[in-house]
């Protein structure tokens, strides 16, 4: 008989497990240790400097305008207002600009798989030429383009009734907001219920008799009909607010300025590049077989790409698109490089008025830390319903 | 006998179709069913629309003289490439002293004569790292001045493609032992180290690198003790490039925990019953598998640290994407920035794209990547 194992001494140094404690504690130590001496010279430095600190800036006046913005502005109000119109103008630039590079990059990344050599090899063109040059460089050349190959305002080019073309940005025709337009919405809000309802009543009666009812035409047509509907019912409001030309300008209805037009197409063209790799990348991934055994079940092409490939496509896809939106939310920071009003922009005006670097700059990254780890939470949501089940 | 009497020769089959040639070869890439047919007809069209004008613009009516009045003259038809011959130097090395601007040259063919060499498997050696750090102290020396009777360049004024490459590759250079750190802190047992290593990661990785780089700018400096004084402050070269360096190392930090990942647990295993310790498992099982496995993704970072590198732009640093906005921004040459901008485009163009192919052939090569199709 071998003799017995010799006993585990907790707090020896060959236990693995003190060891480890005495590691933590050293690292924790360590860094405690580095913050306060820079914490210390940080402190001393702003008293020596004369730089006030705290957050206590947030509610004065912040004393400059803003060029654009949804929420409407004044120079009088603080700069916690003046923060919230650049989250806002953010938001504006990063939701418009993953609908546009969405559609954009999926049509281009299945053009990259097309069957016509023509289409595929422009696709990938697309792809090289908007990967391998830098965004800002994009940005500088779309700025350049919009405000200095244009023409002036007085020679705006109409490429559409009612819509004009210019230095001064792009103007065209809004509908003017009347009370009819309450019905409008309402129409549009039932409309869509009824859709959902629609889909749940064909889905559970799929799953019932295995033969399903249409969704898609039906819904769409529940929402468009709710929204004329009501739109109708609510009196057939019909004012539009138009620009229109004078001598020397063009004035009245909607406009987005060239600065918001340079960094929407920008990141929107370069977005999608990425976009189109990940779907490319993504269709590629769902297996011949797949495909094969489909066919041999008899589905159709529209109804096996539908059923088939294109679930088991999304899981590959999703994970990558969701860091590529969130790419193009945190490269709507280069709008500072155009003078753009984004967060960073109104942050580093900011930062230069009041001179507190380290509030302004904690806050324009706490900013864009909640926005990722919002969408991180929804995307791991998803992951969990959309994982491999085993059945 | 009676077998040959029933046996009746069959004519032979007709040869396979040919499957070469340039009609078969259209047949079936352009008109393969009327919809593709009707797709090539729709991008033909296109881009008879398009490249003509297009043409026209870039060579028959270009003006390749430096030649203003000629410029202006063409302005709207014809492109101006005689800007880069007028102002290419401006671009090519940002406020250098015009008179010693053969310095960057020199730096640039060396910095990327040393980028060609690395990437060439027979230099992959102990030597390689001693190399690097030679050439990187020449080429300080020779940027910096102030040895062998060459006149002193402060760092504010480097410029264009030397500083774009230099901050490109000492970010990534300082990075990479960080991330490697940061990785195996991140797939460490100790909640604190793991935790710790989590943060940096996420943090760094959720916000943008301008917001680090205005970081790196505004605060570094209130962190150097006694640099309200004036005595010790930070070239604002080094600062940007520590915010560079924290910014590629989150990311760096990323791709090597995929190595780690992909690498069987069984050779950790294998390790810890020959009796190796922690550190010796990492350096002689786990890190050269791991890292091999990463040298594509490790390319491409290196790609996006290039391209990211134009961001230094907004601290006030004139990198190449920089540069050329300075140098066009006078009333005579400020009609053509589009050429100018082109010319730099091409440049990042032919980096970007030969690395991206360097990346492809290595996963090839080092038969590492994910086999598909």
């Amino acid at each position: 008989m071998s003799p017995p194992p010799p006993k585990a001494r907790r707090w020896s140094w060959r236990s693995q497990a003190f060891r480890g404690v005495v590691y933590q504690l050293l690292a924790l130590l360590l860094l405690a240790a580095a913050a306060a001496y820079l914490l210390n010279n940080t402190l001393d430095n702003m008293r020596a400097r004369g730089i006030k600190s705290g957050f206590d800036f947030i509610t004065e006046p912040a004393g400059f305008a803003i060029g654009e913005s949804i929420i409407p502005f004044d120079s009088a109000e603080s700069y916690g207002k003046a923060y919230l119109v650049g989250l806002s103008n953010t938001l504006r630039v990063a939701l418009v600009g993953i609908v546009i590079a969405t559609v954009l990059g999926t049509l281009i990344g299945v053009g990259r798989l097309s069957r016509n050599v023509l289409v595929r090899f422009l696709c990938g063109a697309y792809v090289e030429t908007t990967r391998n040059i830098p965004l800002l460089l994009q940005l500088f050349m779309w700025y350049f383009a919009l405000t200095e190959l244009l023409p002036p305002i007085e020679e705006a080019l109409q490429p559409w009734a009612g819509v004009f073309f210019s230095k001064n940005g792009l103007q065209f025709p809004v509908p003017l907001w009347s009370r009819g337009h309450w019905g409008t919405l309402a129409g549009t809000l039932l409309g869509g219920l009824a859709a959902w309802a629609w889909t749940r009543a064909s889905r559970s009666r799929r799953e019932a008799t295995g033969r399903g009812l249409p969704m898609m035409l039906p819904g769409l047509f529940l929402v468009i009909g709710g929204a004329a509907l009501g739109w109708w019912l609510g009196g057939a409001p019909g004012a539009v607010d138009a620009p229109e030309r004078t001598e020397i300008n063009v004035v009245g209805g909607g406009a987005v300025t060239p600065e918001y037009l340079t960094i929407l197409l920008g990141l929107s063209i370069y977005t999608a590049g990425y976009i189109a790799e990940v779907v490319r990348a993504g269709i590629q991934s769902v297996p011949y077989g797949q495909h094969e055994a489909s066919a041999a079940l008899g589905l159709t092409r529209r109804h096996a790409l539908r059923l088939v490939q294109m679930p088991q496509a999304l899981r590959v896809i999703i994970p990558p698109l969701t860091s590529q939106y969130l790419n193009l939310t945190k490269n709507s920071s280069l709008a500072v490089a155009i003078g753009y009003p984004d967060l960073v922009s109104i942050s580093s005006t900011a930062l230069n008025q009041t001179g507190r670097a380290i509030e302004c700059i904690a806050l324009v990254m706490a900013c864009y830390l909640t926005l990722s780890l919002v969408t991180s939470l929804l995307m791991n949501i998803y992951n969990r319903r959309a994982r491999l089940k085993d059945r | 006998m009676v077998a040959a009497e029933t046996f009746v020769s069959i004519a032979s089959r007709p040869p396979p179709r040919s499957k070469s040639g340039p009609v078969r070869w259209a047949r079936r890439n352009l008109f393969d069913g009327w919809r593709n047919a009707l797709l090539t007809f729709a991008v033909i069209l296109l881009l008879a629309l398009a490249l003509p004008p297009l043409l026209n613009w870039a060579v028959f009516n270009a003006v390749t003289a430096p030649d203003n009045a000629a410029c202006r003259a063409a302005s709207g038809v014809g492109a101006c490439w005689g800007v880069i011959a007028e102002k290419g130097r401006l671009i090519l090395f940002g406020r250098y002293p015009y008179a010693e601007q053969w310095r960057p040259l020199v730096a640039c063919v060396m910095l990327v004569l040393l980028l060609v060499a690395s990437c060439v498997r027979i230099f992959w050696r102990p030597a390689l790292a001693l190399a690097w750090g030679l050439i990187f102290a020449l080429l300080y020396a020779l940027m910096r001045g102030g040895v062998f009777g060459l006149t002193p360049v402060e760092t504010a004024r480097w410029g264009g493609l030397p500083l774009t490459l230099l901050l490109s590759t000492v970010s990534l250079v300082v990075a990479f032992p960080l991330a490697v750190l940061i990785a195996l802190g991140r797939q460490s047992r100790l909640p604190a180290i793991r935790a710790l290593c989590v943060l940096y990661v996420e943090l760094i990785r959720g916000v943008p690198l301008i917001s680090v780089l205005f970081m790196a700018s505004f605060i570094l400096p209130l962190f150097m003790p006694g640099s309200s004084s004036g005595g010790n402050t930070i070239d604002v070269l080094v600062r940007v490039l520590i915010g560079m360096t924290l910014f590629t190392a989150a990311y760096l930090a990323e791709v090597v925990r995929g190595g780690l990942q992909a690498l069987p647990a069984g050779q950790i295993e294998a390790a810890q019953a020959l009796g190796l310790g922690y550190w010796q498992t990492q350096r002689k099982i786990v890190l050269p598998q791991a890292l091999r496995l990463v040298v594509p993704a490790i390319v491409n970072t290196f790609i996006g640290a290039f391209k990211d590198t134009s961001l230094v732009t907004i601290v006030s640093l004139y990198d190449l994407t920089g540069a050329v906005q300075l140098a066009l921004g006078d009333a005579n040459w400020r009609k053509f920035f589009l050429e100018g901008q082109l010319f730099v485009a091409a440049i990042y163009f032919v980096a970007c794209f030969s690395m991206s192919r360097y990346s492809r052939w290595v996963e090839r090569h080092l038969n590492t990547g994910t086999k598909r199709q």
